[in-house]
């Protein structure tokens, strides 16, 4: 059997007939990454710069631990999270698992090193001299540092992006903290673990397709961003 | 940060248009994956879901999680098939009203020629100490689901501790495990209805072995107990156990066809 003609096809007209099933992992799966990569932007884009611009002792230290935290596996990232959310964890009063919550917590955690990680090599690859530069025409510390960030504004939608690439990819996390449930949690990736499991190995490569064209289109609308 | 602001602005819009909370109750199952796999979740569920405005999530997972689960409070209500792990789940006080739903049978597939000879077996712990005695693959689902439990059951009573190049322990779903024997040409215990699902295109193993008494799946639905989970919804919990175990529910599952073959059993009252 061809796989992947038949799984072409099988793409088209999911996407044609707007199957709702596709529609809602889809959805689940864009909105769990934007909301992921925005929590964590916003803790890994000020920790980056933070680490790049100040010198203290154990730096080194730090920036080996996010380098490994990169190398976090997403199923101990989903391990961790479920041991605190479990209704038997320390929050488990919230009752957020299984929910697209407990996903965006984990997806979070596992986007952080990343944005943190790049934001910081796009900082230290900057011009030496803008700070100084900023400091000398008389701005503070402060505005020098938003000059420096402003300038190194592509560097930066690059770690997001890696960021958001890296949640929207993955399995691990989204299947157990979210729990593959249809139409709640049921995300692109978590439906082709399972229709792959299922055998059904045209429709798990139809879907991951069509992952592909919605990263890519993120990514254009990203870029367009990043142009103007 | 001027030009990341439309960035920031688009993003706001599309996370306010698409919210993530839900404002009807929702009822947390967890399940085996031959329930979901089969289908008849599908046309279960949505029937109690309209009638009682709510949402059922379902978590489709091992036998031996499920329970776990239901363990740690973490689901209102668990349906799974492993008798003997349901009765201890209400023993030690974890579950209440357990409820016998429905059952299929297990079957022991493999390659059509039958390399060891086990269609003339008696039992099917006869059939699989016939495969350990030739040596023929035999692919284990290794995940504590219920069928891995009854799988272990068997060698017992076979005698045999299975053990060996020949014995392959997957430690995944049913499909996957199909899948694996089929590639593998090897042997191995499903339930009928996910075998049912993967023959002909999926899979051109034959069942070579069926019919037994101790091939028996009976399938059971338990509340999480509320005394010892507070939070769990157990009065949404016992009216769905009342509808799954009820008239509407049972016409449900016994008039429920995959590729034109019934999947699941009623018991006759």
């Amino acid at each position: 059997m061809d796989f992947f003609s038949e799984s072409l096809k099988t793409a088209l007209e999911l996407i044609t007939s707007r199957d709702p099933d596709v529609v809602s992992a889809v959805t689940v799966s864009v909105v769990v990454s934007l909301w992921s990569t925005l929590f964590a932007s916003l803790a890994g884009v000020p920790a980056g710069v933070a680490v790049a611009v100040t010198e203290f002792t154990g730096k080194r230290a730090v920036v080996t631990l996010l380098n490994t935290l990169m190398a976090l596996p997403t199923v101990v990232v989903g391990l961790f999270v479920y041991s605190l959310i479990s209704r038997q964890g320390p929050l488990g009063g919230f009752g957020i698992l299984f929910t697209p919550w407990a996903m965006v917590v984990g997806q979070t955690l596992l986007a952080i090193p990343i944005v943190a990680n790049l934001t910081m090599s796009a900082i230290k690859g900057a011009d030496p001299r803008i700070v100084p530069t900023a400091l000398t025409l008389g701005a503070g510390p402060f505005e020098s540092i938003r000059r420096l960030v402003v300038e190194m504004r592509f560097g930066i939608m690059a770690a997001v992006i890696a960021g958001f690439g890296r949640v929207i990819a993955e399995v691990g996390v989204a299947m157990m903290l979210g729990g593959n449930i249809r139409g709640y949690t049921r995300t692109m990736t978590t439906a082709i673990a399972m229709e792959t499991g299922k055998g059904e190995f045209a429709l798990g490569l139809a879907l991951g397709l069509i992952l592909m064209t919605v990263a890519l289109m993120i990514n254009m609308a990203l870029n367009a961003l990043q142009q103007r | 940060m001027k030009l990341l602001r439309p960035l920031f602005i688009t993003l706001a819009v599309t996370l306010s248009l698409v919210s993530l909370a839900a404002a009807e109750e929702r009822l947390k199952m967890s399940t085996t994956t031959s329930t979901q796999d089969s289908g008849l979740l599908k046309v279960l569920l949505p029937p109690f879901e309209k009638k009682n405005n709510c949402k059922v999530d379902v978590v489709a997972v091992g036998t031996g999680q499920a329970l776990k689960l239901g363990e740690a409070g973490d689901v209102d209500v668990v349906f799974v098939h492993a008798r003997k792990l349901e009765d201890k789940f209400v023993a030690d006080g974890f579950g209440v009203n357990r409820k016998d739903v429905m059952y299929n049978d297990f079957v022991i597939i493999g390659p059509k020629n039958d390399p060891a000879g086990i269609a003339k077996a008696k039992t099917a712990a006869e059939a699989l100490k016939l495969i350990a005695a030739k040596q023929a693959t035999f692919v284990s689902r290794g995940d504590k689901s219920g069928t891995h439990m009854k799988e272990l059951e068997l060698w017992k009573a076979a005698g045999t501790d299975p053990k060996g190049g020949w014995y392959i322990e997957a430690g995944q779903g049913m499909g996957p495990v199909i899948t694996m024997a089929t590639e593998r040409r090897g042997y191995t215990l499903t339930d009928r209805g996910t075998y049912n699902a993967f023959k002909g295109q999926k899979t051109d193993l034959a069942i070579v072995f069926q019919g037994e008494k101790g091939l028996f799946n009976p399938y059971g639905i338990i509340a999480v107990n509320p005394k010892k989970f507070p939070h769990v919804k157990y009065d949404l919990a016992m009216k769905f156990i009342d509808y799954v175990t009820g008239p509407e529910g049972l016409k449900i599952i016994s008039g429920y066809k995959a590729h034109g073959e019934p999947v699941f059993f009623i018991y006759k009252k």
